[in-house]
């Protein structure tokens, strides 16, 4: 850190301090607060997704179809089926970029010969594109990625048809059990670098208000849920 | 920005003239404001979170030192870089040396109303950077060389017509010669220009809903995905953000996240909502390999302790400015800066002086909509009345309004006079016209008759004297 840096550092810090009329935080005061960060409190519970599972991803589905998702509930072993059947259907090639996980790479491709697949981030050329998913909110209907080698950011963002596989175990009620689920799994002092969660398909109100589909992400999503 | 927020009145006139503006004014006041009812509706649970919104930024703000520098660890911890800019002046310095350390020759910019206030395209394009503006409300005004009217929705002033000549003008020459008609034929092609941009851009630039101290972590809303691309794509990402945008835990973030979206466009939430920790990981596929942070005062920690910080804890969702009468009449350029509607009446007198922007808190009728809607209860109305008091402390109030004040004070401390005094001025009224229930011109008042008729007083004398024949007595809904 440069002398420059420091001293605008403090004299932000002491701004904020004076105005406060007090000086750095100490004692009982530091206490409190850094003991509100080491156990976060949750706000108000939002009541329509405290659910039993089965009813939550009925729930998550529901409100993902609101917001211009579309929703296939299938069995695992029916997802490469289902993949080659949207893209069939929505005369999209039979070509995708596929993020390289474990959960992805258990189901049998090769069942579907026409499909054509690309292990890896995404390139500006793709036009579909494959990946699992961190979690599902059931009060919103929201996808939610964590990025890491198994799930490059650019592959929930470039392609034009965006198709996401979701376990059903992995729905849960609200943003909360999200949090929850991060620090269970990359601790709490390492998240990942880029936690996305997706509601629908990219979109824009900007000309005269109307939302139009397909701003600069995704035009369309297409959300496997799979049983489990 | 060059303010023009002094030339208020001026603004307001040319605005009020301008019928395409007037046409766009007419689709806000029933788009954003009738969806943002809905969605509170569907919510049972939204009152109890404004008001848990309300609590969580105060904490924030009462103990904002310890979380700006527990958010610094944390971005640091993971390879980031945070920089400390008190004024717009350093942020322009800090982020333009940024720029060319990774030898920029284009920045992607996803919308930041903090990079309007700081004026730092201007600063770019002056070192020779190209800053590509890639939400689509601020694409189009940039190509207009146009500021921002709305905090959320920067184009609401300009209708389809008029982006489509906007896109014919600057497109034609990429080869796009036909004249668009259509809505998504419009966002087609905007995706089209701009995913080049964004594939040959050196940084990204965004700014932050929030930023959490627990974990380091900057929060971005957007509908679009512009904001994603821009902090995935190049390999630098900077994040411009004011200090007061931290807030403690992820669990604060999801209570704000849920009055953010339904407040702005009545979604239940936005389409992406991203947390950023860092740069890429050595076993990430794709991401930055720079993360830096840039934290601006610009006179916010002045505002702390005071009776106007209130408005810190502003989450910029802009339903302010969407239920105002004011601004539904006016748009947001008149009010000549970055922050417009009842938040700009507040802000701007605390960014760029009293002097330059008195008469934002003047326009006002106090009707209350902004506070009644605002997610995190700020009192607008009240803070916007803190100015007034302070401009007529400072004599900075027009002679008129001050004789005027003087006199009405001098009347209304004699009752018995009061009385009089309106009686015979009820009269007057009678006298002038109240057979047409309605004034054309009246003597004092010339500043409104000019541009609608003055209503006239009901037959029956005066408040005092109907309230007196009415037996005093309160009347019960």
């Amino acid at each position: 850190m440069s002398d420059t840096t420091n001293s605008a550092r403090a004299q932000i810090l002491n701004g904020i301090r004076r105005s406060l009329r007090r000086g750095e935080l100490g004692g009982q005061q530091r206490q409190a607060v850094e003991q509100r960060l080491a156990t976060p409190e949750r706000g108000p519970i939002v009541a329509r997704a405290q659910l039993p599972q089965a009813e939550k991803v009925a729930l998550f589905c529901q409100w993902a179809e609101v917001n211009n998702a579309t929703v296939a509930r299938v069995e695992p072993r029916d997802v490469p089926a289902e993949v080659a059947s949207y893209l069939a259907r929505n005369n999209l090639p039979a070509e995708a970029a596929v993020a390289p996980s474990p959960l992805l790479g258990g189901y049998d491709w090769e069942s579907q010969k026409l499909l054509v697949l690309r292990r890896g981030r995404a390139e500006g050329s793709d036009q579909v594109s494959i990946t699992g998913a961190f979690a599902g909110i059931a009060e919103t209907g929201t996808l939610v990625m964590a990025s890491g080698p198994d799930h490059p950011v650019s592959l929930n963002l470039l392609p034009d048809t965006h198709i996401v596989v979701l376990r059903e175990s992995d729905v849960v009620s609200g943003y909360e059990e999200v949090w929850a689920k991060l620090r269970d799994r990359y601790g709490k002092n390492n998240m990942p670098r880029t936690v996305n969660t997706i509601t629908g398909p990219s979109r824009t109100g900007d000309i005269e208000q109307a939302m139009e589909l397909g701003a600069h992400g995704p035009r369309r999503l297409h959300i496997l849920v799979v049983r489990d | 920005m060059q303010s023009t927020a002094h030339d208020f009145k001026e603004n307001v006139g040319t605005a009020l003239a301008d019928p395409n503006l007037q046409d766009s004014l007419a689709k806000l006041k029933v788009g954003f404001s009738e969806r943002r009812r809905q969605a509170a509706e569907r919510l049972p649970e939204f009152e109890a979170l404004r008001d848990r919104a309300r609590d969580i930024k105060n904490h924030a703000l009462a103990n904002l030192d310890f979380y700006l520098e527990e958010f610094e660890r944390k971005v640091t911890a993971l390879g980031g870089h945070v920089h400390w800019a008190p004024t717009a002046a350093d942020a322009r310095q800090i982020i333009g040396d940024l720029c060319k350390s990774a030898g920029a020759r284009t920045v992607a910019k996803s919308k930041s109303m903090v990079a309007e206030e700081i004026a730092l395209n201007e600063h770019l394009e002056g070192l020779g950077i190209a800053p590509i503006e890639t939400d689509l409300g601020e694409y189009i005004i940039q190509l207009r060389h146009e500021p921002p009217s709305h905090i959320i929705a920067p184009a609401v002033h300009l209708t389809k017509d008029q982006v489509a000549d906007t896109f014919l003008e600057h497109h034609a020459p990429l080869g796009f010669t036909k004249r668009l008609t259509e809505r998504n034929d419009l966002v087609a092609e905007a995706r089209y220009v701009l995913r080049q941009k964004f594939l040959e851009a050196d940084v990204g630039l965004t700014g932050a809903n929030f930023l959490v101290a627990e974990t380091g972590s900057s929060m971005l809303v957007t509908n679009e995905g512009n904001a994603d691309l821009s902090n995935t794509l190049p390999r630098m990402h900077i994040v411009l953000a004011s200090i007061e945008k931290v807030i403690p835990t992820l669990e604060d973030a999801a209570v704000l996240l849920r009055v953010l979206a339904r407040s702005a466009t009545g979604q239940e939430s936005s389409a992406y909502t991203t947390l950023n920790t860092g740069p890429r990981r050595d076993s990430d596929l794709d991401g930055p390999s720079q993360y830096h942070v840039v934290l601006l005062d610009n006179g916010r920690s002045s505002v702390l302790g005071t009776e106007m910080q209130d408005m810190l804890r502003c989450i910029r969702c802009g339903a302010c400015m969407n239920h105002c009468p004011v601004y539904g009449a006016i748009g947001g350029h008149a009010y000549g800066w970055v922050y417009p509607g009842p938040i700009g009446a507040v802000l701007t007198p605390q960014l760029i002086g009293v002097d330059e922007a008195g008469d934002l808190p003047n326009a006002s009728t106090f009707c209350g909509r902004c506070e009644s809607v605002c997610p995190v209860r700020i009192p607008l109305p009240g803070l916007m009345r803190h100015w007034r008091e302070r401009e007529f402390e400072r004599h900075l109030t027009p002679r008129a309004v001050r004789q005027g004040l003087a006199l009405w004070s001098f009347l209304a401390r004699r009752p018995k006079l009061y009385r009089r005094v309106t009686q015979v001025a009820n009269r007057m009224l009678a006298l002038f016209g109240r057979a047409d229930g309605r004034y054309r011109k009246l003597p004092l008042a010339g500043g409104w008759t000019q541009f609608r008729d003055f209503p006239a007083p009901p037959a029956g004398g005066t408040f005092h004297a109907q309230w007196a024949r009415h037996g005093g007595a309160r009347v019960r809904p």
